[in-house]
């Protein structure tokens, strides 16, 4: 089967029906590299999704205030709850058990400058442990110390994309920038995967502001982290008794929906793992559906091949062909074709998802597409192993053919 | 070369069976250049089909050049066929997409000779049925006469014992139809066995023996004074 001569008649038969051989390989070639494509499209899904989630701490809680839906002791509705200094240590000598760390954040905007350039800011007054619960990530000098917290210093620690505006390729650290009118020294600069605006913030020690701002006490939202190992049962309980806790002390009735809201990251981790799984499905199906309908096309075309080759074939078997021969050159040409504008489609197809790259992130959401070399090789497998047995099937059905019926056949 | 005896042959027709051949004796010897006549329906095609090897027959012994030809599978007809029939059809038969000398070379490749023997003996019997500047001619390019002296070539190259013809003129004006007999007529007169099936009187007369066939019966078996063809 796997002398030269019979491989030099079947790059003859390739090449002098060229028609047929581009139907074949095209389908082929086209069904592995809309499958790269989709299944890269959906990692690249699956990928952005990843990344929004893992920008907080799995083990996080965030606690905000808003107003109150229900009137309670005296108090009428519609009342604003402020979260404040006390608050922060009544948390943290209430919940020991549960407690990893525990930061407030309050959110300020300001106009920040070095030298003649300048630019708006969010700014984060936070707590050294605000570092763990965002996954902030330092690439130059340090976060806050509880020393800059206990000493109410003005240090600032810097976004990455903050360094880049304000000092292009200076050192930032040690340098004093200008904001709101008071002077902070440069720290540190961190990275964050939450994307560009997490990297376009300004993080200041809590008590630095609070001083500023005519010494209040008054904290936006409370951060902490629970540890891990009171698992998501424990998590669960851990936010119930916390909202209870604070409603009792802030006065707020127990029934109202308002007032203080938890958002628990583990809540959103389970959410998210189910839609991730979803999504694995979904991409899954499409590509077995597009492998489904690949192998459908080839087996078309091969049916179509052999059907049109069956005078051709009674006219070998005339002169001496053996029906052994015909299978076996069906099945060459077949494989031949199908294994080389599979790997043609392949190349294509990563060719294509590494040219697209985040470009569609933006958009449509698709990060960093990409295919297991492995998932689309034994995509490519398959395909060649259906077309061979699409071929197969009536090439072994055309050599059992009388040759003078075959050769009648006109 | 041939021997038949006693051949039967019936095709089932769906309840009702054909009976096409009733029982054919019939030997041909070496050099012979036999003609089987009969009208549509008496049974020529099949008899040259179960000679070819094309066909089995339901009952009857056939030996060729002394092999009994029996329990044929595809694959041992196929051996047969190429070591001992040439076929000529009257629809040419050239696969459309290789050349004249492709064509011809492809019993060798059965055969399993290399790739420049069959060039050599391919061109060779090119040259012998007067085609050799058409080698690389697609059947496309080619005439009618040319078309048929092409499948000659082809069946003569594997050195086959007997050439079996099935209308071979019946495709072609009979001025071609003449120089495709000559060419069959010099085959001959080079010792090759050939059986010739045609409906044509003047054809069968260029032919050294008629069998007339009718109902599946031979009727007639003579000798013939060959008239050449011109």
């Amino acid at each position: 089967m796997f002398n030269k001569d019979s491989w030099i008649e079947i790059f003859d038969t390739i090449r002098k029906n060229k028609l047929r051989t581009f139907l074949s390989g095209f389908t082929v070639a086209l069904g592995i590299f809309i499958f790269v494509i989709l299944f890269g499209f959906g990692n690249g899904l699956s990928n952005t999704f990843q990344k929004f989630f893992n920008d907080d701490n799995t083990n996080s809680m965030f606690i905000f205030s808003g107003r109150t839906t229900e009137p309670f002791k005296g108090y009428e509705t519609g009342r604003r709850i402020e979260f404040d200094n006390a608050d922060l240590k009544a948390i943290t000598d209430n919940f020991e058990e549960y407690l990893e760390s525990i930061s407030p954040r309050i959110y300020d905007y300001a106009n920040i400058k070095y030298k003649h350039k300048s630019n708006n800011y969010p700014i984060r007054a936070v707590s050294p442990s605000h570092q763990y619960n965002e996954m902030t990530i330092m690439m130059q000098g340090r976060f806050l110390h509880e020393d800059d917290i206990t000493h109410k210093k003005r240090h600032a620690v810097i976004g990455r994309l903050v360094a880049l505006d304000l000092f292009e390729n200076e050192n930032p650290i040690g340098k004093y920038i200008d904001g709101g009118g008071h002077t902070w020294k440069v720290i540190g600069v961190f990275q964050d995967d939450g994307g560009d605006r997490e990297e376009r913030t300004v993080y200041i020690p809590y008590t630095s502001l609070q001083k500023i701002k005519k010494n209040t006490d008054k904290i936006d939202e409370i951060i902490l982290s629970y540890k891990p190992e009171i698992g998501y049962a424990g998590a669960v309980k851990f936010e119930q008794k916390l909202k209870r806790f604070l409603k009792a002390r802030k006065d707020i009735s127990p029934r109202d929906r308002g007032g203080i809201y938890i958002r628990n990251v583990a809540d959103n981790l389970k959410e998210n793992q189910q839609f991730a799984s979803v999504l694995q499905w979904i991409i899954s199906f499409i590509g077995i559906g597009t492998l489904i309908a690949g192998i459908i096309g080839i087996s078309n075309i091969m049916v179509f091949v052999v059907k049109e080759r069956t005078k051709e074939l009674g006219i070998r078997k005339a002169i001496g062909a053996s029906p052994r021969s015909i299978i076996a050159m069906i099945l060459q040409e077949a494989i031949f074709i199908t294994t080389f504008s599979g790997y043609f489609g392949l190349i294509i197809g990563i060719a294509t998802l590494s040219l697209i790259g985040d470009t569609l992130e933006a958009e449509y959401y698709i990060t960093n597409p990409y295919i297991e070399l492995s998932t689309a090789i034994t995509a490519t497998i398959i395909l060649i192993v259906f077309g061979a047995l699409a071929g197969y099937l009536p090439a072994r059905r055309a050599a059992r053919i009388k040759p003078i019926i075959a050769l009648r056949d006109e | 070369m041939i021997n038949i005896t006693n051949l039967h042959k019936s095709y089932q027709m769906g309840k009702n069976s054909l009976h096409v051949l009733k029982g054919i004796d019939f030997k041909v010897g070496e050099g012979e250049l036999v003609a089987i006549m009969g009208s549509s329906g008496s049974g020529k095609s099949t008899l040259l089909n179960i000679i070819g090897m094309l066909d089995v027959a339901n009952e009857g012994t056939y030996t060729l050049d002394n092999v009994p030809i029996e329990n044929l599978d595809e694959t041992k007809a196929a051996k047969y066929r190429n070591k001992f029939l040439g076929f000529i059809f009257q629809s040419f038969n050239l696969i459309n997409y290789k050349t004249a000398l492709e064509n011809v070379a492809l019993p060798l490749y059965y055969q399993g000779k290399k790739r420049d023997v069959r060039q050599e003996k391919s061109l060779e019997y090119l040259e012998k049925v007067g085609l050799k500047k058409w080698a690389t001619h697609l059947p496309s390019e080619l005439s009618g006469g040319q078309k048929q002296r092409v499948a000659i070539a082809r069946a003569l190259v594997s050195q086959p014992k007997v050439l079996l013809a099935d209308e071979p003129t019946g495709a072609l004006d009979s001025t071609t139809s003449n120089e495709v007999m000559k060419l069959i007529q010099e085959i001959n007169n080079e010792g090759k066995t050939i059986l010739v099936v045609t409906h044509e009187e003047e054809i069968a007369l260029m032919c050294k023996r008629v069998v007339r066939l009718k109902d599946g019966v031979i009727v007639e078996d003579t000798l013939v004074n060959q008239k050449k063809a011109i």
